[in-house]
């Protein structure tokens, strides 16, 4: 569960201070599948790096499972992203000339999860995020933009993650694959239940959460269940 | 982070861009290499030089006939024109403290025939003490001996210059017959080749005994110089001072700037020498330090370029929960291995080339554990601190920021 409790965030850039974001608060229960919409420049990164815990706030409380992390240090903040949370990045992020196993595995290097753990653990991940078993001894520059992102899901899933952060996780593929991203998180967030916080700028990709937070300037515009929440065909899925 | 996940993470980088991996690894052995092979090649040249300059004999005394030229005075006669040295003054020199050897010498040029070839030369009149003097060794047969020189013996040492171009390389020319001035003379021994210097090449040389050379060559009693080796080249000019007391005396000659002689002090060549190693030893001290810097520059270049493209991979996995310690191990790793592995190898590389220079015969080519340390140690360093360091740097980035870097 995720609490945000008048967050801000106050960039200082030489002699120029920007209010990136000037009191956020919300709630997000675990199992929801959240979008956070907004343009560039609205604050959503912000909040996003905030809630990934990649950033720490200016002031204000983030409790993420109860654990206040707005005051951590870097390692712990580490610490934290390695065991609560799961990134998938607009730009994949993948390793170069790595093959799949190798990168799906990555995140559990800097855990406590035993070696004799890690197959298994791949295979979970790699079966949830729908990517075909004959190409997970691939090299990851021999895969497909849409087989690339459900790689990066399985290795956001591996370490079993309170909440999954994508950032335009369908900012780099054509609509049909982004399509598929978008069907294998809304089936992740039924039947294992994770929570996914999607970060967009595209109300078309927002419409398929189940709830939309409106951002802009620092301040949240709109926060509501979506109505109208489209379903991806789940025959397009692998 | 364990230490299995830190070799598995290791290995996993350094194998995923072998090319990358191996221009590094190449970087670092060419640095190791190219300095273990310059000082190689560096000192072997700079031992035989002195090897050779020491070959020429440095606490010698040569007295010549003639005065040298009094102070302010513009006309001198020239050395060797006139005749004042006998065999009873190298005799008398003999029996000062601090000479070790005396050798007087009678040269003239002469046409030499062998059988099949004539050769023009320099036939050296000589007395035994003359091989201990100028370092002359024997390859072949003896050395003219005091039996020779007592009985006027017609016997002769050749250079093997002299001998291969009377008679043809390879050919063994002991006992075989000369004519030296239309008197026919044995050869009884080759000298070891010393390799020429100046402007007389002591292997196109003939020996003969001192006393046959003044009956039968030249008919005087007189001797064109006489070679005196001292004790040690400390104690030379106490030697030269005596020298020249002893033979003004012997001379009758009260005046010392009237003196009919003249001594060359080979001391100004062990100055030369010493000054000659002092440039070598700067000479090789400005090639190792040069080659330690292109290839510590290369190193650095590599370890910088590697660190820079792999800011976004430090990015990602400080996002995904990788504490800025398990970087900055990672990398310190990657470079310890890649410079390990690079200085292995460059030590290797730089003993086989050393050892195929000196099969050449060229020169010796000698290995030295400093300069394998030196190098060895310089780019270790270079390669672990421009390893890690930035990686450092580049840890501690914010993971979005370092995300981000193009």
């Amino acid at each position: 569960m995720i609490e945000c409790k008048n967050i801000t965030k106050v960039y200082n850039t030489g002699e120029e201070e920007t209010q990136a974001l000037k009191g956020v608060s919300f709630t997000i229960q675990s199992g929801e599948f959240v979008a956070i919409i907004g343009p560039s420049g609205s604050g959503k990164s912000t909040l996003m790096h905030i809630l990934g815990c990649l950033d720490t706030p200016t002031s204000g409380q983030y409790l993420l499972d109860g654990q206040d992390v707005s005051k951590l240090s870097d390692d712990e903040l580490a610490d934290i992203r390695s065991k609560k949370i799961g990134f998938v990045f607009q730009a994949f992020n993948l390793l170069p000339r790595t093959t799949v196993m190798n990168n799906v595995v990555l995140p559990l290097v800097y855990s406590s999860v035993p070696d004799g753990e890690y197959a298994a653990r791949a295979a979970a991940s790699l079966r949830a995020a729908g990517l075909s078993e004959d190409r997970w001894n691939h090299k990851s520059n021999q895969l497909s933009g849409g087989q690339i992102q459900r790689v990066a899901i399985a290795r956001s899933l591996i370490n079993n993650p309170s909440v999954i952060m994508a950032d335009e996780p369908t900012g780099n593929l054509d609509s049909k694959t982004g399509e598929i991203v978008l069907g294998t998180f809304q089936r992740l967030n039924k039947e294992h239940g994770s929570t996914i916080i999607l970060i967009t700028h595209d109300p078309e990709t927002a419409s398929r959460a189940e709830r939309i937070i409106s951002i802009r300037d620092g301040l949240i515009l709109e926060d509501k269940k979506n109505a109208g929440q489209k379903f991806v065909d789940a025959t397009l899925l692998p | 982070m364990t230490i299995r996940n830190l070799y598995r993470e290791t290995t996993s980088a350094l194998l995923s861009n072998k090319s990358r991996s191996g221009l590094t690894v190449l970087g670092i052995v060419i640095g190791i290499a190219s300095v273990i092979i310059m000082l190689a090649v560096g000192n072997g040249t700079s031992s035989s030089i002195q090897s050779s300059i020491q070959g020429l004999g440095s606490n010698l005394l040569t007295v010549t006939p003639g005065a040298s030229k009094a102070p302010g005075s513009q006309v001198s006669s020239s050395a060797g024109s006139t005749q004042t040295l006998t065999v009873a003054d190298a005799t008398a020199i003999e029996n000062l403290a601090g000479v070790e050897n005396v050798s007087p010498e009678v040269d003239s040029n002469q046409q030499i025939v062998a059988t099949s070839a004539n050769v023009n030369t320099t036939v050296v009149g000589i007395e035994p003490a003359y091989a201990d003097v100028h370092n002359v060794s024997m390859e072949e047969g003896s050395f003219i001996t005091d039996k020779d020189v007592q009985q006027l013996e017609r016997v002769a040492v050749l250079g093997p210059t002299a001998s291969d171009d009377l008679f043809g390389v390879g050919v063994n020319s002991i006992d075989k017959t000369i004519l030296i001035d239309n008197l026919q003379f044995t050869v009884v021994g080759i000298t070891v080749a010393k390799g020429g210097s100046g402007f007389t090449n002591p292997d196109s040389m003939v020996y003969i005994p001192l006393t046959t050379a003044q009956q039968e060559i030249t008919g005087s009693i007189y001797v064109n110089d006489i070679s005196i080796e001292a004790v040690s080249s400390q104690n030379l000019q106490t030697v030269q001072d005596e020298v020249t007391t002893l033979l003004l005396k012997r001379h009758d000659i009260s005046d010392p700037t009237k003196a009919d002689f003249s001594i060359l002090n080979q001391a100004s060549l062990s100055s030369t020498l010493s000054s000659i190693t002092n440039i070598l030893t700067i000479l090789l001290a400005s090639i190792a330090s040069i080659s330690l810097i292109v290839g510590g520059i290369g190193i650095m270049n590599m370890m910088l370029t590697t660190v820079t493209e792999r800011t976004k991979e430090i990015g990602l996995r400080k996002a995904i929960g990788a504490k800025k310690g398990d970087i900055s191990l990672q990398f310190l790793t990657e470079a310890v291995v890649l410079t390990v592995t690079g200085g292995i190898a460059g030590v290797m590389l730089g003993y086989g080339v050393a050892y195929v220079v000196t099969l050449t015969g060229l020169l010796t080519a000698t290995v030295t554990l400093s300069s394998v340390l030196l190098s060895v140690g310089v780019s270790a360093a270079i390669g672990i601190v421009f390893g890690y360091f930035p990686a450092r740097r580049a840890a501690s980035l914010n993971p979005i920021d370092a995300l981000r870097y193009e």
